[in-house]
């Protein structure tokens, strides 16, 4: 069986786990913009699906396909780190401020332009949390979806077996190809970065962080083809302006508001018997319990 | 036309809690905006589904009944809610938010480039002014949730398109009979014209669901177990605590995975959500897969031996010790205190 051409989508995310002490404003609200971007967890667990199919089906290639601002080119960075042949970043003022929708329009427009077998990502980022866009870009390329997958167990001739993990079980399911696949946290962790392929591909830039390059820098890229990460804008993809960005989003942010978050105060104990004692008596006097 | 759907999943022929919960709180909305509340049930065997529904208050259910339609896949079912909709042009849709909702529920709404917020924890009516278009409208389904990990609040509307839609997690809505005897309208779906060949092609070759006898969802108290718990056996002594104190023992997702529990124990972002009065947590570490299905617990208690657990940030109480010799104590000054 040949090789399969696999995208992975990926997203750039603020760390919304791990808040920091320095993103905490005095008011007791996160500032987002202090967050550090990271590689959005549930992307790497499909990342990790796509290499491993990667491993055991020779002439398999991974490519990142990312949306976002150019630092976003950090992801596919990360992506061949780990093990991933290619990657395109997809970015254009014209997309801000896309719902959903607008992003899985844009994001199916630029997958138009590529070829493809599988394309996996990650059920749901850690900012938004929607788990749409996975299910939105399905079915704008008019593909079948597999989402909740946990591991991809097999693949054959023009088909994909899959376990899924559902709330109470799993599942075991066979997709034709081609097709989409989400993939959960409960799948298996992303390998770590490869040194050798952090060494050969620390240099490799998109088109706007190439803005400053040095001189030596440009010759080492054009010795090096393998160091350009492909970036498309509104241009390179065959899409309907009035599909992106606010205009293509039908759903509308009417209000947000920042969580306070007040310094809890957790009592801390110990094993003694009056301290327990005491822990029981507290849970009876708010009737917590009994 | 113009109705408030809600889009009910069955396991086993049973509709699912979720769904119910959405039921009451359309029938609020539906009544709240002078409109009917529609339910749609797609699956197999499925009849005499209705009495399961009516007593919530759906003026009328859809019903899509053929073998092929069970258990879920994503293509007929999409197709089905999709052509229902362009023909009944509904102003709400709601779902569960489950592996059936968030997988159905934006292939929908892309299909017909409506609006869908995920996950939302309060829905309400209201106006909107859009500045940038100056304009405004009445009576839109407001669309309230965390985002950012929870850092903020958002409230999400869907002015121009329509269906308005939105999925919710079970146990975020109370369910409420209206009427046992509620009268409603069984109204049958011709699947062959809703539907293609083409729609069946994902096979489900082996499920294995276990039926839930649990209803830890519902306990008012949970004690829970985690990594740390060590054994089948140590999760006993969880177990004898959980019914001194009335509640139902859960498990982190390491717990289950180690074999020291079932797995419809499982709490967290692949298990099930609760909000007890109580939650006990017992040598689990409090990774967010696992908080993001407890962390709205009212009370939570923390014992572990590990002081830079991140549980202990949510608890509050931080028990700093071995549950075995601390649940013990916990089950005798119970009985003490409570003569």
């Amino acid at each position: 069986m040949k090789g399969l051409k696999i995208v992975v989508l990926a997203k750039q995310v603020p760390d919304t786990r791990n808040v920091g002490k320095d993103a905490m404003k005095s008011d007791g609200t996160v500032n987002r913009a202090a967050l550090p971007a990271i590689f959005n967890p549930e992307d790497l667990n499909a990342l990790e699906q796509a290499l491993r199919l990667k491993d055991n089906n020779a002439g398999t290639t991974v490519k990142l396909l990312t949306m976002g601002p150019d630092r976003a080119a950090e992801v596919i960075r990360e992506g061949l780190y780990r093990g991933a042949d290619g990657g395109f970043l997809l970015s254009d003022r014209a997309f801000a401020g896309s719902d959903t929708l607008a992003t899985s329009y844009a994001l199916a427009c630029a997958i138009k332009k590529t070829e493809f077998d599988v394309i996996i990502a990650g059920r749901q980022a850690i900012d938004g949390d929607t788990a749409q866009v996975g299910p939105q870009v399905a079915e704008k390329l008019g593909l079948p979806q597999v989402t909740y997958a946990e591991e991809i167990l097999k693949v054959e001739k023009n088909k994909v077996t899959i376990k899924r993990r559902l709330e109470r079980g799993y599942e075991i399911v066979v997709c034709p190809t081609p097709c989409v696949i989400t993939v959960n946290a409960s799948a298996p962790e992303c390998r770590p970065r490869n040194a050798r392929f952090v060494m050969k591909y620390k240099h490799a830039k998109a088109d706007s962080e190439m803005q400053n390059a040095t001189e030596d820098y440009l010759s080492l890229a054009n010795a090096r083809p393998y160091l350009k990460i492909s970036e498309w804008n509104v241009n390179d993809i065959v899409c309907d302006h009035e599909e992106l960005g606010l205009t293509g989003s039908p759903t509308k942010v009417k209000a947000i508001e920042n969580v306070v978050f007040t310094a809890k105060e957790s009592k801390k104990l110990g094993t003694e018997d009056n301290e327990i004692d005491e822990l029981i008596k507290d849970l009876f006097a708010n009737h917590t319990i009994g | 036309m113009n109705n408030v759907f809600v889009y009910c999943e069955i396991e086993d022929g049973i509709v699912a809690d979720v769904s119910l919960e959405l039921l009451t709180k359309g029938r609020t909305l539906a009544n709240e905006l002078k409109c009917q509340l529609e339910a749609v049930i797609i699956g197999s065997d499925l009849k005499g589904i209705e009495k399961q529904v009516a007593p919530y208050g759906a003026d009328v259910v859809w019903t899509a009944d053929d073998k092929r339609l069970y258990p879920y896949t994503t293509l007929p079912h999409n197709s089905i809610l999709v052509n229902l909709f362009k023909q009944e042009e509904p102003q709400i849709a709601f779902m569960g938010a489950t592996s059936i909702g968030r997988d159905l529920g934006p292939r929908v709404s892309s299909a017909l480039h409506s609006g869908l917020t995920a996950d939302c924890t309060s829905l309400v009516i209201g106006d909107f002014e859009d500045k940038r278009l100056k304009k405004t409208y009445s009576n839109l389904l407001y669309q309230i949730r965390p985002a950012f990990g929870g850092n903020i609040v958002a409230t999400i509307v869907n002015p121009e398109c329509r269906p308005q839609m939105a999925t919710v997690r079970e146990g975020v809505m109370k369910k409420e009979i209206i009427d046992v005897n509620y009268k409603t309208e069984v109204k049958s779906i011709d699947v062959d014209k809703f539907t293609s060949p083409e729609d069946y092609i994902i096979e489900v070759i082996e499920r294995h669901i276990e039926k839930s006898k649990l209803n830890i969802k519902g306990a008012p108290i949970v004690v829970a177990g985690g990594y740390g718990v060590g054994s089948k056996e140590n999760f006993k002594l969880l177990q004898d605590l959980a019914d001194v104190l009335g509640g139902e023992v859960g498990a982190s997702r390491a717990a289950v995975d180690a074999g020291y529990c079932e797995h419809e124990r499982q709490i967290g972002q692949t298990g099930v959500t609760v909000r007890p009065k109580l939650y006990i947590a017992c040598g689990i570490s409090g990774q967010i897969q696992h908080t993001a299905g407890m962390e709205e617990s009212a009370i939570i208690i923390a014992i572990n031996t590990d002081e830079n657990a991140p549980i202990n940030k949510l608890a509050d109480y931080v028990i700093n010790g071995d549950f075995t010799v601390v649940v013990p104590k916990l089950i005798n000054f119970y009985k003490k205190n409570s003569k």
